[in-house]
């Protein structure tokens, strides 16, 4: 197992040195020579070869076939806060029921919490055919020990082939423990999920690198298969009031749900009250706001467009507005249907937390900003005359 | 209450430098600078503050290449006492799964050594690779309690630590006991910038190398072959063009753009 070079194939024509992202590959005498402990076995390279030179041996080409017969049904973990089922976990129910049609199998959603049948209603509406309601005092609030309990003794009990989560903080803190407590694959931030007609095995495409390689996924041989999907990647499905389905509920012995960690408190913060991933349009200011005082300005845009406010890194250094508004790297990845940039010059960092916006607006007084290399509509100018013209302009426009 | 800390970090290609080379479509990575994963830069300097404050001992810890010392000795400059690389070329195309259960035997081994540790602190997530996995993936190998997305450490008394998860609305108030795995974000710290001093010390520094024998791993539990995952394609996604530009006095170009984004808005 691993990677080799075929000396008799190689022509050291050094195609392959190119796509290796971890520059692991040199030409010396004619031949490529891969660097194992650069290398990451990703294969990137492999395509790049016209002469078959590239040897890739993975694990499930020598595993032998397990039986997942027994494995069936396309699972959702549903994510409530405050009784309220979170939006992207209709949108992944959404996206199970059309796996599941294709797998002709079922959709189940696991909801955990406390009082929770109406939601459980809904989700039959959105496309469930199975709720597994896991209902009690303790469970009222998120804590990873617990949830994972119930989640694990759950899949382990009924044996679905496939669960998904949103790629929320508290998704991507429980499903990641859940998969090792179950020995499962778990893929994260996928932008796409398909079946593979042959196996019936789950495709998953994340982006990598920062979004500038794209690399589908696999676990053959491990089930349940699991991946986290964010907000807005998938439609949220329309409501069938007619829709039946089961809810079954779930009862776990105090000791499963018992928590090392506490819940002290849930705090508020007012001025974050727009969820910034699940906001349809954001306004996002940079460097060149000059200071806190004129974010009321983007403020004052966004309340006309229904949207929330984001800003670039650089804002949030210079201490003008609180961090969990900043998207890019190290802030928050959002994919809005509109996201206008106001004076973000828009550094690579940046780009990463927003290129996968449907439309992206950019205002910028610099016409060669590189901001405006990703922009569907650029506007070069100052921003503090454009955006309050576009205040005026919306306001009338959508008659607020 | 002394605190035996242990900052889990890797190194990552600085991805500024990352670019498309727009004829081939394939990433250009000629002189791309490694780096500390940015996050865990958060979590080392948490980690030194704690020691600061508390006394003990932060033991940094990276698996990677030989060439990911220059991370460990980085750590070191800016406080960490001690830096361990986990190097074998088993570990090569390990997946979130395959990597946890690697750190997580690495933890026990420093645990044997320190006869015990409070904290283990990570980033929230690798740069390169965005997943956020690691962490929690350690804990459950472990089987400590878990707080992922660590703003604040607001108290520590008499073995437990009150601290504030981030959520999407604001923040949660959490009191988890000792030993437990924190992963932190960026508003909890500003790193410091080492001194000339730290970093000549950080040159001199010895650097533990262990294989996968010596934190007693199983060879078909790490690396490609421990990996739950496997990837089957990798390409590049259609780059995204500038689009149109607007022009114009600003009453026009406001016009223009409420024009074109009206349906969006209200549909």
């Amino acid at each position: 197992m691993g990677i080799q070079i075929i000396n008799d194939k190689c022509v050291g024509c050094s195609l392959c040195l190119k796509t290796c992202p971890f520059g692991a590959i040199t030409v010396k005498d004619k031949k490529a020579i891969i660097d194992l402990h650069k290398c990451n076995l990703c294969g990137a390279c492999l395509p790049s070869c016209k002469f078959k030179a590239i040897l890739l041996e993975k694990p499930q080409d020598q595993a032998e076939k397990k039986d997942f017969s027994a494995y069936k049904g396309v699972w959702v973990f549903v994510e409530q806060k405050k009784g309220r089922v979170q939006s992207v976990s209709y949108e992944l129910v959404g996206k199970a029921r059309e796996l599941a049609d294709k797998l002709k199998t079922y959709v189940g959603a696991v909801l955990i919490g406390n009082n929770l049948a109406m939601e459980a209603q809904s989700l039959i509406c959105s496309g469930a055919d199975t709720v597994y309601l896991a209902e009690a005092p303790e469970l009222a609030n998120f804590l990873d020990e617990p949830y994972t309990n119930v989640l694990v003794s759950l899949i382990r009990k009924y044996k679905p082939e496939i669960v998904l989560s949103g790629a929320t903080i508290i998704g991507r803190s429980l499903i990641a423990r859940v998969a090792v407590k179950i020995d499962a694959g778990l893929t994260a931030d996928c932008t796409g999920l398909d079946i593979e007609d042959e196996r019936k095995i789950l495709l998953q495409t994340r982006p990598a690198f920062g979004g500038n390689i794209m690399a589908t996924i696999i676990s053959p041989n491990y089930r349940p298969q699991m991946a986290t999907v964010r907000h807005k990647v998938f439609l949220q499905p329309e409501l069938d009031k007619s829709r039946k389905g089961k809810i079954i509920k779930e009862s776990f012995p105090i000791n499963e749900m018992a928590s090392r960690t506490t819940l002290i408190e849930v705090v508020e913060e007012v001025e974050n009250l727009v969820n910034l991933a699940e906001a349809d349009i954001i306004v996002s200011g940079g460097r060149a706001m000059g200071g806190p005082e004129n974010f009321k300005m983007l403020h004052d845009l966004a309340e006309v467009l229904g949207g929330a406010v984001g800003s670039s890194r650089a804002a949030v250094d210079s201490g003008w507005i609180p961090y969990s508004h900043q998207v890019g790297q190290t802030g928050r990845t959002v994919s809005p249907k509109i996201y206008i940039a106001c004076g973000i010059s828009g550094q690579i960092q940046h780009l990463v937390g927003m290129q996968s916006s449907k439309i992206i607006v950019a205002i910028n007084k610099d016409p060669d900003a590189p901001i405006f290399k990703v922009a569907t509509y650029g506007i070069v100018g100052d921003i503090f005359e454009i955006v309050p013209a576009l205040t005026k302009k919306f306001r009338e426009v959508l008659g607020k | 209450m002394k605190m035996n800390i242990i900052v889990c970090i890797k190194q990552v290609p600085e991805t500024t430098e990352v670019r498309i080379n727009p004829e081939t479509n394939t990433l250009i990575r000629e002189g791309v600078k490694s780096i500390i994963n940015p996050f865990d830069m958060y979590a080392i300097e948490e980690g030194v503050r704690l020691k600061e404050r508390f006394g003990g001992k932060v033991v940094v810890v990276t698996m990677g290449p030989p060439q990911a010392e220059a991370a460990l000795r980085e750590a070191i400059s800016l406080g960490a006492d001690e830096g361990i690389l986990i190097s074998d070329r088993a570990f090569a195309g390990g997946d979130t799964w395959a990597t946890s259960n690697t750190l997580s035997h690495a933890v026990i081994k420093i645990r044997k050594e320190l006869g015990g540790f409070d904290l283990v602190l990570c980033g929230k997530q690798a740069s390169d690779g965005d997943t956020a996995q690691v962490g929690p993936g350690i804990s459950a190998f472990l089987d400590i309690p878990q707080v992922t997305y660590v703003k604040k450490i607001e108290e520590i008394k008499d073995n437990k630590i009150r601290l504030e998860r981030m959520s999407e609305e604001g923040f949660d108030v959490i009191e988890t006991p000792a030993p437990c795995l924190l992963t932190v974000v960026k508003e909890i710290n500003e790193p410091r910038i080492p001194s000339l001093k730290a970093m000549i010390r950080a040159k001199a520094a010895k650097i533990t190398v262990w294989s996968a024998k010596d934190i007693e791993v199983d060879a078909k539990d790490v690396g490609l072959s421990g990996s739950r995952t496997t990837v089957v394609k990798i390409f590049t996604p259609p780059q995204r063009t500038g689009g149109q530009k607007l022009t114009g006095e600003i009453p026009e170009i406001a016009e223009k753009l409420a024009g074109l984004l009206k349906s969006e808005i209200t549909g």
